[in-house]
């Protein structure tokens, strides 16, 4: 519920929100995550408490604001950041550079542990300016992929000073955002609504595949992989639509869902109860996406107060079997779909999820922590 | 009504400026200023030059750049307008009023009478908070900062957000909430509490001490309770002293017992002005009746209370030090002596009370005089002294918002723009665009201005640098909700053109496809088309293959994605498609007459198949392309001297000739047969 969304307005317009991961077989809920922040003279990587756990009260619910551990300055807008493992955690910067940031949990700081200068570039990576913005990374350590609006992707791993594997002139639109498929497979999605898997190990400099959006190639911006189905992949445009693909068929996606009425900057299923999806977008909103519901069950959720509640559809088949996710029938769907931010007015640029616990930053230059997310 | 707003405006110069030495000269810009010094010298005859805003902030000039160092001739001063939207901590002020400008937007203006006020005094009350979260935070700053200077400019800080938090409080008690006789006096009681902390201290010293009757200050912090009006915790005082002297109990019984019959006005409507006017005068008769008894003449603190309740103006005076300020005299003044003051009558208190309470020793500040201007009901009159005094226009922008959707400002009018609701709006509002970062807050506040808002918007909006392309989508999101087809069209170019000098053809064709500016996509298609000439190969053919509808935007571009389909024909061995769609791109005129012969020339493999592709109809078509093309060509001289294209015309009419010889066969044999 809204109540328990604790918020902090911290003077910086927030690009990427970040839990830190947990480590394998934790029973805790997330309690640091990071920020980075976009469009200042002084752009920073923080670090942050995500409440004062010695308020538990009654009920075990947090009070308490986000709390700053550490900062650093980063050099450009933080277009997009990713944890690599418990400490370190890689950001990509506007002018190129892809920075790998170590957090010192015994001192509280904040290093800069290697860079790779202007990753990404137009023309000549040698000139003074030239760096092109470096758009999505995602990470499996050790290996980091890059991709940006030069349209070049690149392999990089932690521990080498120079890229595995660049890819130059991958795409010739601007690349938006990056996932991995499988362990050697990526999937990137560019400005005129492509979806292109990638397999990194053949030496070919082409996509394995290409999907695309039927009629006007509305520009894609962000892209999940569904986590434990690998062929479901969810997308979300700049007309704030949501595709659901299925990789294994067709070219085109299996379902469009409205959302949105501006872009759709991030997408995610929740890591470890797929049947939770997402999103946010540039109209100030941020939607949870619920297929595990039945809707007959509860039908009073329409009158909880400060939420926009809307079914997708209704239906009494059952769904256990194929994902609902990849229902082509939306009538068929039984799908919740919550506003979890009514009144907001600037854009949600980013969030992240994980166990239950909802982070999320904004062009209000605020953080908002939502630590009961199923409750 | 009040004055325009310019005629006491101080002039004030740009501080490193020197207009004695040399001539300014100035540009205006959207929220800066640039002043520079010109190389002319001081002639006889000019006026000094000056600068002069329309409410010119209390200006800060930051050298900007240079040149070569050396000479004073070559600085160049930005003067910003509005300094603190560039402090920090502010930003918080900045980004949660947005939220609660925007509400009040919104807001039911059909709400009734008394719901409709309470909404209004409950936004007011919002605005408060966050003033007194982001002291609460300035303070904390300036409490854990060990530079110095940082920490006098945060205790500046503080003290400017307690003036602002103090001036709007006061408005809403008079002008949002209208309170009225009665309840007047409670909400003023409870704004002095609220701000005067000065006696805070001591009172919790007292408090916590082991014995407070012991205390020094035991009658200061009981005299502090009086003057506030703040009864239950001076009784509870007073007790604890007379159990310590049991000799005058009965002194402090019947002190007490006046104390706790004080009437009061109500919030309630319990109880009419008149019958609360009666008891008042019933109690006020019973307390002078004990004064002149002498039944506190043994202990001068007590009695000097009762002359407190009885409103005695000189033994109120005589606790200056426990008051502080003349506003707080006002309040116990009219608490004990006109509980049931009118809004109208409070300028006449209010005069009276700072002139006694300052006494001829120091003269009015500006906070003063604000606050008497609002005792006086001159709303204009206290927007005036606030835009003068204060470093920002978010203060006077909000106030005057909220004052205007109380419907209290609609009767004036500035000779200048609109009126006066907007026009500090839009001074703000350009602060915030000339910010790096808080532009966006901006954009909703022009919004709200239905004047002059959108022409604002479309001239700031136009000067956001577009850094990174997901910045242009953000501030194109925003021209585009607001159909502000010129500032599309302009940004779409801008990043177009910065993509092309990058050589990111398929980036620039996308951005001129979203701004539909066939123009541009044209000269795109171009560049393609001379990259293929001369590479003979496509670059970035995921794009060309996937044009989709979009290819109908320019001719160019049709021509280019057909073009393209042609070689995709050609290489799937469809030649007979292939053959019928090269040679539409011609008779159709969909190629330029310039890419003609490049046609042709892709037809010579057709023509050379072992198989018969072309017609004997196509290949007429086909001669007669090539004829117009040699023959049409004005710079016939230049065409004929150059041996490659003659060798590859010759090549051409062969292959022609030859290709129809045997369409002629195959088709009359096909017919024969």
């Amino acid at each position: 519920a809204m109540e328990d969304v604790s918020a902090k307005f911290v003077s910086q317009k927030i690009s990427r929100t970040r839990w830190r991961p947990l480590p394998a077989a934790s029973l805790q809920p997330p309690d640091l995550f990071a920020t980075g922040s976009w469009d200042n003279e002084d752009n920073r990587i923080s670090i942050w408490s995500a409440g004062d756990l010695g308020n538990a009260g009654l009920n075990g619910e947090y009070h308490g604001e986000p709390n700053l551990l550490c900062d650093i300055q980063h050099n450009g807008d933080v277009m997009d950041m990713q944890f690599l493992d418990q400490e370190r955690i890689v950001v990509a910067s506007s002018t190129g550079t892809v920075t790998i940031f170590r957090h010192h949990r015994n001192n509280q700081t904040l290093s800069a542990d290697h860079r790779w200068e202007k990753a990404h570039y137009h023309v000549d990576q040698d000139t003074a300016c030239g760096g092109a913005a470096c758009t999505g990374v995602v990470c499996n350590n050790p290996e980091i992929v890059t991709v940006g609006e030069d349209g070049r992707i690149n392999l990089f791993r932690a521990d080498q000073k120079d890229a595995v594997r660049t890819i130059d002139n991958a795409d010739s639109s601007t690349l938006h955002a990056v996932t991995f498929l499988r362990t050697t497979e990526i999937l990137t999605v560019n400005s005129i609504g492509q979806l292109k898997i990638w397999d990194l190990r053949q030496q070919r400099n082409e996509p394995s595949q290409i999907f695309s959006l039927a009629g006007d190639r509305v520009p894609l911006h962000c892209v999940d992989r569904h986590p434990n189905q690998q062929h479901i992949v969810a997308t979300g445009g700049q007309d704030g639509m949501l595709s659901i693909w299925d990789i294994r068929q067709g070219t085109m996606p299996v379902s469009l869902l409205n959302a949105h009425e501006a872009e759709m900057w991030e997408v995610h299923f929740h890591p470890s109860d797929p049947d939770h999806l997402f999103t946010c977008s540039e109209d100030g909103s941020l939607w949870h996406w619920d297929t595990s519901t039945n809707v007959s069950e509860k039908p009073s959720f329409l009158h909880q107060g400060g939420r926009s509640t809307a079914y997708l559809s209704h239906s009494t088949i059952n769904q256990s079997v194929v994902s609902a996710w990849l229902s082509s029938d939306p009538t068929k769907d039984r799908m919740e779909i919550t506003n979890l931010i009514p009144n907001q007015t600037l854009s949600v640029n980013s969030l992240d999820v994980l166990g239950p616990c909802l982070v999320y930053g904004t062009d209000a230059e605020a953080i908002y922590v939502n630590r009961q997310l199923f409750a | 009504s009040g004055a325009p707003l310019t005629d006491t405006v101080p002039l004030q110069v740009v501080p490193g400026a020197d207009p004695s030495a040399r001539q300014l000269c100035f540009a205006w810009g959207p929220a800066e200023v640039l002043v520079c010094e010109t190389l002319f010298g001081r002639a006889g005859g000019f006026r000094s030059p000056c600068l002069a805003g329309a409410a010119a902030r209390s200006l800060t000039g930051s050298v900007a750049g240079t040149g070569d160092g050396a000479p004073s001739s070559s600085c160049v001063f930005v003067v910003r307008r509005d300094q603190d939207i560039y402090i920090q901590t502010l930003r918080k002020l900045f980004n949660e009023s947005h939220g609660i400008f925007l509400g009040l937007q919104r807001s039911e203006e059909e709400l009734a009478g008394k719901s409709r006020k309470a909404q209004l005094v409950q936004v007011s009350k919002n605005y408060r908070s966050v003033i007194r979260a982001c002291m609460e935070d300035m303070h904390q700053a300036a409490v854990s900062t060990r530079d110095p200077a940082l920490q006098g400019q945060y205790s500046t800080q503080v003290s400017i957000l307690s003036a602002m938090e103090l001036i709007w409080n006061l408005c809403e008690i008079l002008f949002v909430e209208a309170a009225t006789a009665g309840p007047l006096l409670l909400r003023l009681l409870d704004w002095v509490r609220l701000h005067v902390c000065d006696v805070d201290s001591m009172v919790r010293e007292v408090l916590s001490s082991e014995s407070p009757s012991k205390h020094k200050l035991f009658w200061n912090v009981v005299d502090v309770f009086v003057l506030q009006g703040r009864m239950d915790e001076a009784r509870h005082l007073l007790s604890k002293e007379a159990s310590a002297n049991p000799a005058s109990m009965n002194m402090y019984k019947i002190l007490d017992d006046l104390m706790k019959k004080m009437p009061v006005p109500s919030l309630g409507n319990t109880q009419t002005l008149t019958e609360l006017e009666l008891k008042w005068q019933h109690w006020h008769e019973e307390c002078q009746r004990y004064l002149q008894d002498g039944t506190f003449a043994s202990n001068p603190h007590m009695e000097s209370i009762c002359k407190i309740l009885l409103g005695d103006e000189d033994a109120i005076l005589e606790k200056k030090d426990l008051m502080t300020t003349w506003y707080h005299f006002l309040v116990t003044r009219l608490l004990y002596s006109h509980p049931t003051v009118r809004p109208m009558e409070l300028r006449f208190y209010a005069q009276s009370s700072m002139d006694l309470f300052l006494g001829g020793e120091s003269s009015p500040e500006p906070l003063d005089m604000i606050l008497m201007a609002a005792f006086e009901f001159e709303m204009h009159q206290v927007i005036k002294e606030c835009s003068i005094v204060l470093s920002n226009w978010w203060f006077v922008a909000h106030l005057t918002d909220l004052l205007d959707h109380c419907k209290l400002l609609q009767s004036h009018n500035l000779y200048f723009g609109s009126n006066m609701r907007e026009f500090l709006l839009l001074e703000y509002a350009s602060g915030l665009f000339s910010h790096h970062s808080l532009w966006q807050l901006g954009v909703d506040y022009f919004d709200h201005c239905p004047e002059y808002g959108r022409v604002y918007l479309e001239l700031h909006i136009e000067r956001i640098p577009l850094s990174t392309e997901q910045k242009a989508l953000k501030v194109l999101r925003i021209c585009e909700q607001r159909q502000m087809h010129e500032q599309v069209r302009s940004i779409c170019k801008i990043m177009a053109m910065k993509a092309l000098r990058n050589n990111r053809l398929g980036s620039a064709l996308s951005w001129s496809i979203r701004a539909k500016d066939a123009a541009f996509a044209t000269l795109i298609s171009d560049r393609f088309l001379k990259d293929y000439c001369e590479r003979g190969c496509f670059s970035d053919l995921d794009l060309i293959d996937n044009l989709g509808p979009s290819m109908l935007l320019s001719d160019r571009l049709t021509f280019l994605g057909k073009y393209r389909e042609f070689h995709r024909l050609y290489g799937e061995k469809r030649f007979l498609e292939a053959a019928r769609l090269l040679l539409t791109l011609m008779t159709a005129h969909i190629a330029p007459c310039s890419f003609w012969m490049t046609l042709l020339t892709d037809a010579l493999p057709l023509l050379e198949q072992k198989e018969v592709i072309f017609s004997a109809e196509q290949t007429y078509e086909l001669m007669r392309c090539l004829e117009d093309l040699t023959a049409g060509n004005p710079d016939k001289q230049k065409f004929q001297e150059d041996d490659i294209e003659t060798t590859k015309v010759e090549m051409l009419r062969l292959a022609l000739a030859r290709n129809l010889a045997r369409v002629i066969v195959k088709e009359g044999t096909v017919e024969g047969s």
